[in-house]
């Protein structure tokens, strides 16, 4: 095995070194680019540990300074929250 | 829906002080944190603190952390709310909160972001093996929950977390083979080197991991040395046993939130990523957004208390609250806050901050 088919960029994803290079080279050049083809970022990390190793790695290989790539869009929810409490609603007065 | 007056996001040492401050203002407060206790990383903190008095030197982190949720706890009008997460901020200011699988919408006049940062990975080979580790999560590890993270451990990293975190593995009876910087200097303070030097650790300067290696598990890490241009020399690779490799390389501001809320951001590599542009109480590009520590740039949990009141502080006064009193202890905080920077560390802060303060605040 190659040493950037095991190196993990997005463990949530499981997003390889070299997947993530292919992709570069594939002309997927912004985080956001990149996270709509592999999901990275979009675990419960929600890209806390891959943001960075992304952006360092678009800037190696494109030569594009991480101050000059298009920031990622941040959605809410910033961290997982289940669907039923969102569904619940507010608590009432009472309860809460 | 939840009214308040100022939303305080982070029970850490920025978000404490920032409630006090507030708080002693006689504003109505609200303070989020998702764990079960205040104080954020410095209840892991087994160790006792520098700086200055006003900022508890000589006192350890966890104590610091009592000291400051009891003055929190003082204030009537302060109410804290635990084991609740800031899960987003709309276009309308509201503020979506989850506490216990319920979701609770906040709208205040002023939020104070205090959410502190997260500790940044590193590429290399097996790096998802079970035994690679934050330095910090080792610490929550170990300190909080009494947990040996394993038995001998290879630091990655000798900034001041990375020191400090060898230094209490070693009290906690784990073997620490080594700790490999990639800089051809040590970041951290020269007390906390000297401290695991003296127990017979290793610092290996301008090296870094090759790669990990095990079955299943860490059963080791190569090693290798960097030239000037941070490249590595092959040849110089050296075999280390640890089921542990603990990372200490940097955190990163978590700024998800500040994104969301349409702050105007830069990119600032000395305040460790992207952090919001503000003036110098802390007031984003949105007049109704505050920030304050490692959000606001990574530094220390000194500065972020001060941080952390002059933000409070800010935000009570652009409601009118506290008058000449909140005046006068909003300098004091600022004249702190600049001799905590006046030592070689501060200089690159400093540096950093000159490029994102500047006159932002609006009449919200």
């Amino acid at each position: 095995m190659r040493n950037d088919e095991n190196t993990i960029i997005c463990r949530c994803e499981d997003l390889t070194l070299a997947r993530l290079r292919q992709l570069i080279a594939e002309g997927y050049t912004t985080l956001d680019e990149i996270k709509r083809i592999s999901r990275a970022g979009m675990g419960p990390c929600q890209g806390r540990t891959c943001r960075a190793l992304i952006e360092r790695e678009i800037a190696n290989l494109t030569g594009t300074p991480i101050k000059d790539q298009p920031p990622a869009k941040y959605r809410q929810p910033c961290q997982p929250v289940k669907l039923a409490a969102i569904l619940g609603g507010e608590p009432h007065a009472k309860d809460s | 829906m939840i009214e308040t007056q100022i939303a305080i996001i982070g029970g850490g040492p920025a978000g404490l002080q920032a409630a006090t401050a507030a708080g002693q203002t006689g504003a109505q407060v609200l303070l989020i944190d998702n764990f079960d206790r205040l104080g954020g990383q410095l209840v892991k903190q087994t160790h006792m603190f520098f700086g200055s008095q006003q900022q508890f030197a000589g006192t350890r982190g966890i104590d610091i952390a009592t000291k400051l949720a009891k003055q929190v706890a003082a204030l009537e009008n302060v109410q804290v709310m635990l084991e609740a997460t800031a899960l987003g901020i709309y276009e309308d200011g509201v503020l979506l909160v989850e506490q216990h699988d319920r979701v609770h919408k906040v709208k205040a006049e002023r939020i104070i972001v205090a959410v502190g940062a997260s500790e940044r990975m590193l590429a290399f080979p097996n790096n998802d093996l079970p035994g690679v580790y934050g330095a910090g999560a080792a610490q929550t590890l170990m300190n909080v929950h009494g947990v040996k993270p394993g038995h001998r451990v290879l630091m990655v990293g000798a900034g001041n977390i990375g020191l400090i975190v060898s230094y209490q593995m070693l009290q906690a009876g784990v073997e620490v083979v080594g700790i490999v910087e990639a800089a051809p200097t040590i970041g951290g303070y020269l007390v906390h080197a000297a401290k695991v030097r003296r127990a017979g650790v290793p610092i290996y300067t301008s090296h870094t991991v090759k790669e990990a290696y095990g079955e299943g598990v860490v059963e080791g890490a190569i090693i290798w040395q960097l030239d000037e241009n941070w490249s590595p020399i092959p040849g110089t690779e050296r075999d280390v046993a640890v089921d542990v490799i603990c990372l200490a390389v940097g955190l990163s501001p978590l700024s998800d939130l500040l994104w969301q809320a349409g702050c105007e951001m830069a990119y600032v590599p000395e305040l460790g990523g992207s952090v919001a542009v503000r003036d110098e109480l802390l007031r984003t590009s949105n007049p109704e957004i505050y920030v304050a520590g490692d959000v606001a740039g990574v530094e220390e949990a000194s500065s972020a208390m001060v941080e952390g009141r002059i933000a409070g502080l800010g935000a009570a006064l652009s409601l009118g609250l506290g008058g000449e009193t909140a005046f006068k202890h909003l300098q004091e905080a600022r004249e702190q806050l600049t001799a905590l920077r006046s030592g070689p560390v501060g200089e690159k802060i400093l540096a950093g901050l000159r490029r994102v303060e500047r006159e932002v605040a609006t009449d919200a």
